[in-house]
């Protein structure tokens, strides 16, 4: 009994003082540790490999970008699909766009407050907390305030761009994602969501698992059921807000949900699921990101699809684990063989080509 | 020593629908409380009020001698509700992960300690899931999913816990084990309170009975209960069922 009244005193005096200590080195880490990091590393991976696919300075920061969200989305979307929540990022995201159109208009007006994304991060916490209050008042996340918030957010920014001298492509960059249009400071900005979100699921996990499996019995442990569900909710609207970039607004959704859905296949166990997720997360983006570089299609719609797809192949290999088994062979050995066939082919007519004019030298 | 449950005068409406009218009951230290009645006669809402996961309108609950709905020592308290949430369908979680959850209100933030792993273990041992424990909860049987949630309040060292029709669906040879395993967990010393629309198996098992049908109609030992008639005259009102129908297996 004593041990139990004594340790949540040192726990709060260890969260208490650790909390913030840990937010300052992560401010630090972002605006003085990060910035050397990110050069050093693709710099170094630029050397070795010597592609333009990882030396381009907008892919650089586009692969970053999507890597991180490659980890904080599935972790967030993981708790938001059991709990049945799995359109409230795409309200949330719907939101954030009216913020974005607010936050492109003052900036368009006063330029040191072009921050769109800042203003998202605003509008879709307002949304987050007003969205927690209404699913008190109802007791439950229903369809309906969802859709309100859903099309409300968005027509506000539609208003607002329509009204105002906005550039129409940076209005695009933030409705369908554009990978090369991400600036360094949004790389930094994602930095941060992403080590909040991790440092916040780290400390909560355990609590938000329990809401999410049994409500009631969390309830009756006597935890902060209210507290958790805002504390979720707005980490699902910082998560929307810093995928918005690479993925746009309307398909923001996909990444909370799809290597989700593909990992609750796969997987019994819920930790084992959030590693899953975030692996499947991390195949989708850079999958997406290279297929959209070779076929020249949208990034956001590819990253989409190719989550799509593994969900898909995950589908197949519940059903029948030799089907899917085949089907994941032979993606990986068509290529393989296609490309030998072709490189074959080049050092064919290579050698062939080298006879010739050997030949012809004679 | 404070009685885990008083009830005190305790009345409860649904937006002016009232459903529980004054009634007053206490639950001693090791009790095995059947809670029984009709449909819709305010069971699931009692024991919701008792556990402070609801207000009274009027009256008072104490749970452990604090009002229930400020009651903070969650750790002591432990639920099993009605089987299959919408949860335990879908969602990928093992059977050892949601037994670790009766540990969660005790390790708060940090993580868990090898303690609370070795309470975890012996909890699983003790219900006889063990085999199962990488298991995902959805491919179990209703009886098994059942002993999961026991494991879970057993790993949460719980005085108190409470079972909210805790069979239903679930076969019978399962059921006539379940109940034996919550009567091994009374002889040790919890106290129970289950609500079982099975009246047999309440009347074999608790040792406390309180039958409730808006009000409570009686309360008081098992073998003086069968002999007060309160049932008989609960379910005649209500549901015209002859009294031979009740309690067959008693």
């Amino acid at each position: 009994m004593a041990v139990e009244t004594v340790s949540p005193r040192r726990q709060r005096v260890l969260f208490g003082v650790g909390i913030p200590l840990t937010l300052v080195a992560f401010a630090a880490f972002i605006f003085w540790g990060f910035p050397p990091l990110y050069g050093l590393f693709w710099d170094s991976t630029c050397n070795t490999i010597d592609a333009w696919l990882v030396c381009s300075n907008f892919l650089q920061r586009g692969f970053t970008a999507g890597a991180l969200i490659g980890v904080a989305a599935p972790v967030v979307g993981l708790y938001l699909v059991n709990r049945q929540m799995a359109l409230i990022g795409e309200a949330l995201a719907h939101t954030a766009f009216g913020g974005v159109a607010i936050g492109l208009f003052i900036g368009a007006a006063v330029p040191s407050f072009d921050y769109p994304l800042v203003f998202a991060l605003v509008a879709a916490a307002i949304a987050a907390l007003g969205m927690q209050y209404i699913a008190v008042r109802t007791e439950g996340y229903a369809d309906v305030p969802i859709a309100i918030m859903l099309t409300g957010g968005f027509a506000l920014g539609i208003a607002i761009i329509s009204y105002g001298v906005v550039f129409s492509t940076r209005v695009e960059s933030y409705l369908f994602g554009d990978i090369l249009f991400v600036p360094f400071e949004n790389v930094q900005l994602m930095v941060a969501l992403t080590l909040l979100v991790g440092l916040t699921v780290g400390l909560t996990h355990k609590q938000l698992l329990f809401i999410t499996f049994d409500r009631e019995a969390a309830r009756l442990a006597r935890l902060n059921v209210w507290f958790y569900d805002t504390l979720l909710i707005v980490l699902t609207a910082l998560v929307v807000v810093a995928a918005m970039q690479i993925l746009g607004a309307i398909l923001v959704a996909g990444m909370l949900v799809i290597p989700v859905a593909a990992a609750m296949q796969l997987t019994s166990g819920f930790n084992r699921g959030m590693a899953l997720s975030v692996g499947i997360g991390q195949v989708a983006i850079f999958g997406g990101i290279i297929l959209s570089y070779v076929w020249n299609i949208a990034t956001g719609a590819m990253i989409i699809l190719t989550a799509i797809v593994v969900y898909l192949w995950a589908l197949v290999y519940v059903w029948n684990p030799t089907v899917g088994a085949i089907l994941l062979l032979g993606s990986v050995l068509v290529p393989i063989y296609l490309t030998s066939v072709v490189l074959g082919g080049l050092v064919t007519v290579g050698i062939v080509g080298i006879y010739l004019l050997v030949s012809a030298r004679q | 020593m404070t009685p885990p449950i008083t009830v005190e005068n305790v009345s409860f409406a649904y937006d002016e629908q009232p459903v529980l009218n004054n009634i007053s009951m206490t639950v001693e230290d090791g009790d095995f409380l059947g809670l029984i009645g009709p449909n819709g006669s305010g069971k699931t809402t009692l024991l919701q009020l008792m556990l402070g996961l609801k207000k009274p309108d009027s009256g008072r609950i104490e749970l452990y001698g604090t009002r229930a709905d400020k009651y903070k020592q969650g750790t002591r308290l432990a639920y099993v509700a009605q089987q299959s949430t919408e949860a335990d369908t879908m969602m990928p979680v093992t059977v050892r992960e949601v037994v670790r959850m009766g540990r969660y209100a005790h390790a708060g933030l940090m993580p868990l300690s090898e303690t609370d792993g070795r309470l975890v273990d012996e909890a699983l041992e003790t219900v006889g899931i063990s085999d199962l424990a990488d298991r995902k909860i959805s491919r179990l049987s209703g009886g098994q999913k059942q002993r999961t949630y026991i494991a879970r309040a057993l790993a949460s060292e719980a005085d108190l816990l409470a079972l909210d029709e805790p069979t239903v669906g679930v076969d019978a040879d399962s059921v006539e084990a379940f109940y034996d395993l919550l009567g091994e967990l009374n002889e040790d010393g919890m106290t129970i309170v289950l609500i079982e629309h099975d009246i047999g198996v309440v009347i074999d098992h608790a040792n406390m009975m309180a039958c409730l049908d808006g009000k409570l109609y009686e309360h008081c030992e098992t073998q003086q209960f069968l002999e007060s008639g309160a049932l008989e005259r609960v379910f005649n009102s209500t549901h015209g069922l002859a009294p031979g129908q009740l309690g067959g297996r008693a």
